[in-house]
């Protein structure tokens, strides 16, 4: 901010400042965005399809399975539909929708203008939109992949998955994580770098802690995949031998690999659906959250055990006792880590005044369901049970109590619990209320029989079965059950369509919640926060004064961004951000183009290399950057000399 | 209304070096993923290793010592010119930051060249066996790294002559040299791995 516009109103700040964040008009608008909320809520959308498209192929094997020795779907489509499913609910919606959800939220949690790397996160956006609707028109063109989401070799090797199908999986992968990469990266600097001033590093909420730490799991598990995946896809075109037992390779490299990515994955998706009932909770109970400080640790201890599980998927691959008697203690402690947190989220609710909105609802859906599959996790972590279980319809109902209890219900409880400020529109609660409990009960009607079949043997996978196995009448219980879950998740899209234009207009902070998203209007402006805030304590709202001082003297003419110290807060540059521009639609096109180029020849690699490298310059060339021109020498007093103590100036 | 208590930040420099830059953080967090990437691929080669009786498999020698060992001179003299580039973006001062990234890259294009004949004296194909494959992995991840950073660094010293020259450009400077380092770093353990470990170990 210029001195003079010290002065100015608010409205005429407001409107400067409108001019300077928000997105240029148009379809040329839409494409250049390099806003967070216009990528976030774009990326949620997406996400969310391909959650539909894969509970659609989900429902339709539920229909296959729904009686003994059905002729719905054949063998092969069946393969590339339980493919599909497991790859698009992994690599599509889960992880891509927790990052969209913070992409959307963190900046504003923490209180700045903007993500850190906005261009990037453009990028990241369509690379993974690019990656999805790829892998979707392989699918409708029966070239879907069809070796299950862990496309295990030697099944999904060029002996036996002959054809384009594994490719297409195998470079999906890499959408998908150069994805994921990208968003860490940013989601990372921005929790570290641009928060509020005052907001040290203890009083960021629990949520964000979440955030943090998701993303540096994604930094250590999806290097892993990326290489497995291009490992793999080099044994399928050009010929080499890392998972060719004949020629020195090994099978069992394959699973150790996706497994250190697979098992942290499981985290990476659960760890901010525990931050989202962490943020959901203090609100409806009207408290502070009961041990911050465990909470945290719990966070991050979860991170750490999590890299050490990924062998407890292995059990049934023939490896020494020791080892696996190693991972089984290593899956048991797993436990501990989240039972803190458990017991911290109950002893919130315990000495707070409960109200039972929907958001709320989902949150305790959230306990009794993930605690089931905590429990069968503990079972099958004792490696003789798994052993027993491996491969049967018991593990398959495990991985959806934990995965839809311990991720989908905490993220409904998000989608209806931020609504308000994505659109500006409350939900209805009487329908919300109603899709928690089709949910819900849907759910337990569908996957609850799945233990009882896999512990009478019926194995995972197979497109059908027969009427003297025994097992016809509880598949048809899970179909029902499965048919109530999709028409709770339909009531919640009716719900979407009636409320988000229409619905109630939503207030600042219509829950009386306590953290700095709810601090402005909703949906916010482009630029978030009229005034840079300043923080005075955790729950901010609620431990504010009134007089609680704001950031001043950061321009409005430029997309000028306060940067703060990572530790305390303490305000200590300000940075120019980019402009949009359309240079990140373009780098993902031609890198879409080298990925998918380099299935069908080698020779893509070099080729496309050369519009992705011009698109990348064209990208980082200082075009028309106004940036404040200062002498060098001034710049280097100032990073000596000037010390703001925002903590000190609030006190 | 009273007038609201206010923090005027007006006064802060409009950049910063080290980890004070959100660039430095985007370094790191690519040093990190790489270096996860390279670490499992490390792994990866001995587990392979493991999985037969003779390493390099009978009939194959390791890769010929002395282009590689070039290679390595070349790319550890590399350190010295980039600390000079990096410590010229520091303060500030353009000449240094071009002699010096023009001399780092000059280095970078030796590397390139000398790594075409490191290629031919690997003494293995990737479609021989698995051996031939994880050496060639390792050999196409460092040498697409070179490349990158190369490009990188012609696009900076580009940058540093057409200009607009402004405080932001050093840090990517700053930066750009921290990546070249890192480059240096998994080459040594590339190195060990490759040429040291099947003679050695």
């Amino acid at each position: 901010m210029t001195p003079e516009t010290a002065t100015k109103t608010d409205d005429a700040l407001h409107r400067e400042l409108e001019k300077t964040w928000g997105d240029k008009p148009g379809i040329w608008g839409s494409l250049t965005s390099v806003n967070h909320k216009t990528i976030g809520k774009r990326f949620i959308v997406t996400a969310f399809c391909f959650f539909v498209f894969a509970g659609i192929l989900a429902v339709l094997m539920r229909i296959q399975l729904a009686r003994p020795e059905n002729h719905f779907i054949g063998a092969d489509l069946y393969n590339q539909i339980f493919t599909m499913h497991g790859t698009t609910m992994m690599f599509l919606f889960a992880v891509p929708i927790m990052e969209a959800i913070a992409v959307f939220l963190v900046p504003l949690i923490v209180g700045t203008r903007s993500i850190a790397f906005p261009r990037l996160n453009a990028f990241g956006y369509w690379i993974f939109l690019f990656g999805g609707i790829m892998i979707f028109v392989a699918f409708i063109l029966n070239v879907g992949p069809d070796a299950g989401w862990f496309a295990y070799v030697p099944l999904a090797g060029p002996q036996y998955a002959p054809g384009k199908r594994v490719d297409f999986w195998a470079q999906l992968i890499t959408f998908t994580e150069v994805s994921a990469l990208v968003v860490a990266t940013e989601l990372i600097t921005t929790i570290f770098k641009l928060r509020a001033p005052g907001m040290s590093l203890n009083r960021i909420p629990v949520y964000v802690w979440s955030i943090l730490v998701m993303a540096f799991m994604v930094f250590f598990a999806m290097p892993t995949i990326a290489l497995a995946s291009t490992s793999l896809i080099l044994d399928r075109l050009v010929s080499t031998h890392f998972f060719n037992p004949a020629e020195g390779g090994d099978p069992i490299l394959w699973q150790h690999l996706f497994w250190f990515f697979g098992h942290p994955e499981v985290y990476i998706i659960f760890i901010p659906a525990t931050g989202f009932v962490s943020a959901i909770i203090p609100t409806f109970v009207r408290r502070p959250i009961f041990g911050y400080t465990a909470l945290v640790l719990s966070l991050i201890s979860t991170a750490f055990i999590g890299f050490g599980l990924w062998v407890h998927h292995m059990f049934a691959a023939g490896l020494p006792k020791m080892g696996q008697s190693f991972f089984t203690a290593a899956t048991l402690m797993i436990v501990i880590p989240s039972g803190v947190q458990i017991f911290c989220w109950i002893a919130t609710i315990w000495s707070g005044r409960p109200i039972f909105k929907t958001p709320f609802l989902f949150s305790l859906g959230f306990f009794f369901v993930f605690i089931m599959g905590g429990l069968t996790g503990v079972m099958l972590a004792s490696w003789p049970l798994d052993l027993q279980l491996h491969d049967t319809y018991f593990v398959v109902a495990h991985f959806h109590y934990v995965l839809i209890g311990g991720a989908v219900f905490p993220l409904f409880g998000a989608l209806h619990y931020w609504f308000p400020k994505f659109t500006g529109h409350m939900l209805s609660e009487s329908l919300g209320k109603v899709t928690f409990w089709l949910m819900f009960i849907g759910f337990n009607l569908a996957f609850f029989p799945m233990h009882i079949l896999g512990l009478i043997g019926m194995p995972r996978r197979v497109y059908t079965f027969q009427a003297m196995n025994g097992w016809a009448g509880l598949n048809l219980l899970a179909t029902i059950g499965g048919v109530v879950l999709t028409l709770g998740v339909l009531v919640f899209i009716i719900n979407f369509f009636i409320n988000r234009k229409r619905g109630e207009l939503a207030a600042e902070n219509p829950w009386g919640a306590s953290t700095l998203e709810w601090a402005t209007s909703s949906p916010p402006p482009s630029y978030n926060f009229l005034h840079i805030p300043t923080v005075a304590g955790r729950d901010t709202l609620w431990v504010q004064p009134e007089d609680q001082p704001v950031v001043v003297g950061i321009r409005s003419d430029v997309r000028q961004v306060l940067i703060t110290k990572m530790l305390d807060a303490e305000p200590e540059h300000i940075d120019q951000f980019p402009e949009p521009t359309i240079w990140p639609l373009l780098a993902a096109l031609s890198a879409t183009g080298l990925f998918i180029g380099s299935i069908f020849n080698p020779w893509a690699v070099v080729w496309g290399s050369i519009p992705v490298t011009v698109s990348l310059i064209a990208w980082f060339w200082p075009k028309g950057r106004k940036a404040e021109e200062r002498p060098p020498k001034e710049v280097q007093q100032n990073l000596g000399e000037q010390k703001l103590n925002a903590q000190e100036e609030a006190a | 209304m009273t007038p609201r208590r206010t923090i005027d930040v007006s006064r802060l420099p409009t950049y910063a070096f080290g980890h004070h830059a959100l660039t430095w953080w985007a370094t790191w967090s690519m040093i990190l993923m790489e270096g996860t990437m390279l670490v499992i691929l490390l792994i990866s080669y001995f587990f392979l290793r493991t999985a037969v009786p003779e390493w390099p498999p009978a009939h194959t020698l390791p890769p010929n010592l002395f282009w590689g060992t070039l290679n390595t001179a070349i790319i550890l003299a590399s350190v010295f010119p980039n600390q000079l580039a990096k410590k010229a973006a520091e303060s500030l001062d353009v000449k240094g930051v071009r002699l010096w990234m023009i001399v780092t890259l000059l280095f970078g294009v030796a590397f390139a060249v000398v790594r075409i004949f490191e290629f031919k004296n690997l003494n293995c194909h990737w479609q021989q066996n698995a051996y031939g494959s994880i050496v060639w992995f390792n050999m196409g991840f460092h040498t697409a790294h070179v490349l990158t950073d190369m490009v990188d660094t012609v696009v900076l010293i580009v940058l540093m002559f057409v200009g607009p020259i402004e405080g932001p450009r050093f840090v990517d400077v700053s930066e750009n040299s921290i990546y070249w380092n890192f480059v240096v770093v998994i080459w040594l353990l590339i190195y060990s791995v490759i040429y040291l470990a099947p003679r050695f170990l």
